[in-house]
């Protein structure tokens, strides 16, 4: 099977702040990949570095096989939806089908003109009168209709109500099932994730903590709730993730590839949020921050996100700009 | 045509409760032989869900003899759950309800008794593994 994404110990660094640190990924074709991640974490760095848009200070990268943003060819086998679905507010919906079929040598006006019907998009209408529901439909559309191997997309329902969210992901996985695309999307909204995604990873503090098939992820982890005892009595082979005591209870998190072994403890299986929330906290197995997410940890984070959009702006000309043309190549 | 919905806050795995799904409308007899399931693309249209999800969902009806597929045109039921097997589940359910009456007499509230089912069903679906 091809990979979509590979990352050997991949760096970014802006200054003195670590944006993304020792990344090492590979992620199967044919999946929708979910990233998730505090905000500042990287999840937008890892997506800029895969698109091409930015370069790595360390490591490398390869997506479907080449460098990223390596030439036309690779350009064009890869779309990007930058946050908040940029589209030209003066152009209208037509004018950008009209760009997508311009820019794009792979581009199916058919695909695009027959989901702007769908969408029940006016043709003549000015994008910048859209709704953010439509905006973010139009830029999906042409992102889609130029008919990539790996999309992937930054955030695109953050800012949408819950019926565009829901519509925006209907159309995501028909995408999906017309084209055969892969996909890479960066949310908050975990309930979204848990419909679309069958591949997970998990960002904390530039570093990936999690990442795998949702399905295995699911199967190997387990909450155990047990009288108060410590971590080092439990069986080999478990791998404790996270672990809470009271004075009389032991709650854990704990990993294993093997079934779990029967115990005097009461065992539940996680759901992806579970999961998702407990690696956000602990930080992971080996990489427990002194002292739980933090509010140093926090500011932290804070201001890497101001440092990347500092850096991102100074190496687009304008930021809207670039951001359009990556909507529509 | 039957249509699916998705619960995520269930706990349960979304491609089992499509297959859950399936199974219940063959046992209501929304579903019968010959019947053809939603595409692929007709349920992430409906429910915005992982196609692979709803590709794993079928596989498992399939395995379990329920479905099969046609390539090229879709996949259709192939046999009938229906009434017969309601039938066969009356006296299951009889013994289910002796079973109960006998836990509330012994004198096990409602929480401790659906804890005890959960539990054996869990330890007997694994065994069976």
């Amino acid at each position: 099977m091809t990979t979509i994404l590979e990352a050997h110990a991949l760096g970014m660094q802006y200054g003195r702040r670590r944006a993304l640190t020792d990344c090492t990924l590979d992620i199967p074709s044919g999946h929708v990949v979910g990233l998730v991640g505090p905000n500042g974490a990287g999840k937008s760095t890892l997506l800029k570095l895969a698109s091409g848009l930015l370069s790595p200070t360390s490591g490398s990268i390869s997506v479907l096989g080449d460098a990223p943003g390596s030439g036309p060819a690779q350009l064009a086998r890869v779309g990007f939806l930058a946050q908040d679905a940029p589209v030209y507010p003066n152009l209208s919906v037509a004018d950008h089908l009209r760009l997508g079929a311009h820019l794009n040598p792979r581009w199916n006006q058919e695909f695009a003109a027959r989901r702007i019907a769908q969408l029940d998009l006016d043709p003549a209408q000015k994008a910048g009168k859209l709704s953010g529901g439509q905006r973010a439909q139009l830029a999906l559309t042409v992102a889609a209709g130029k008919m990539p191997e790996l999309l992937l997309l930054d955030e695109p329902v953050a800012s949408l109500d819950p019926l565009a969210r829901r519509e925006f992901l209907k159309y995501l996985m028909e995408s999906v099932v017309e084209n055969g695309s892969s996909v890479i999307l960066s949310s908050h909204l975990i309930s979204d994730l848990e419909r679309v995604c069958d591949y997970l990873i998990v960002l904390v503090t530039s570093r990936v903590r999690l990442a795998g098939e949702v399905d295995q992820l699911i199967a190997a982890h387990h909450r155990i709730v047990c009288t108060r005892r410590e971590p080092d009595t439990l069986p080999a082979g478990l791998e404790v993730v996270s672990a809470e005591h009271t004075d009389r209870q032991s709650t854990f998190v704990v990993r294993t590839d093997a079934p779990l072994p029967a115990g005097d403890w009461a065992a539940e299986p996680m759901s992806m949020e579970d999961l998702v929330l407990t690696y956000m906290e602990t930080g992971g197995p080996g990489h427990r921050p002194a002292t739980p997410v933090s509010e140093a940890v926090l500011n932290d984070a804070a201001s890497n996100e101001a440092v990347l959009n500092e850096a991102v702006s100074n190496k687009a000309a304008s930021n809207k700009a670039a951001s359009n043309k990556e909507a529509g190549r | 045509m039957i249509e699916f919905h998705l619960d995520t806050r269930s706990g349960v795995a979304p491609y089992l409760q499509i297959v859950q799904q399936v199974r219940q409308a063959l046992l209501l007899g929304l579903l019968s032989e010959g019947d053809q399931l939603p595409t692929v693309k007709q349920v992430v249209m409906k429910v915005a869900i992982n196609p692979n999800t709803v590709l794993k969902a079928y596989r498992e009806l399939e395995r379990e003899g329920l479905v099969s597929p046609k390539p090229g045109v879709g996949t259709f039921v192939t046999k009938t759950l229906g009434q017969a097997s309601l039938t066969e589940h009356e006296p299951l359910r009889r013994d289910l309800e002796a079973w109960l009456t006998r836990a509330r007499t012994a004198g096990l509230t409602e929480a401790e008794i659906e804890a005890l089912i959960h539990s054996t069903f869990r330890v007997s679906v694994e065994e069976e593994r």
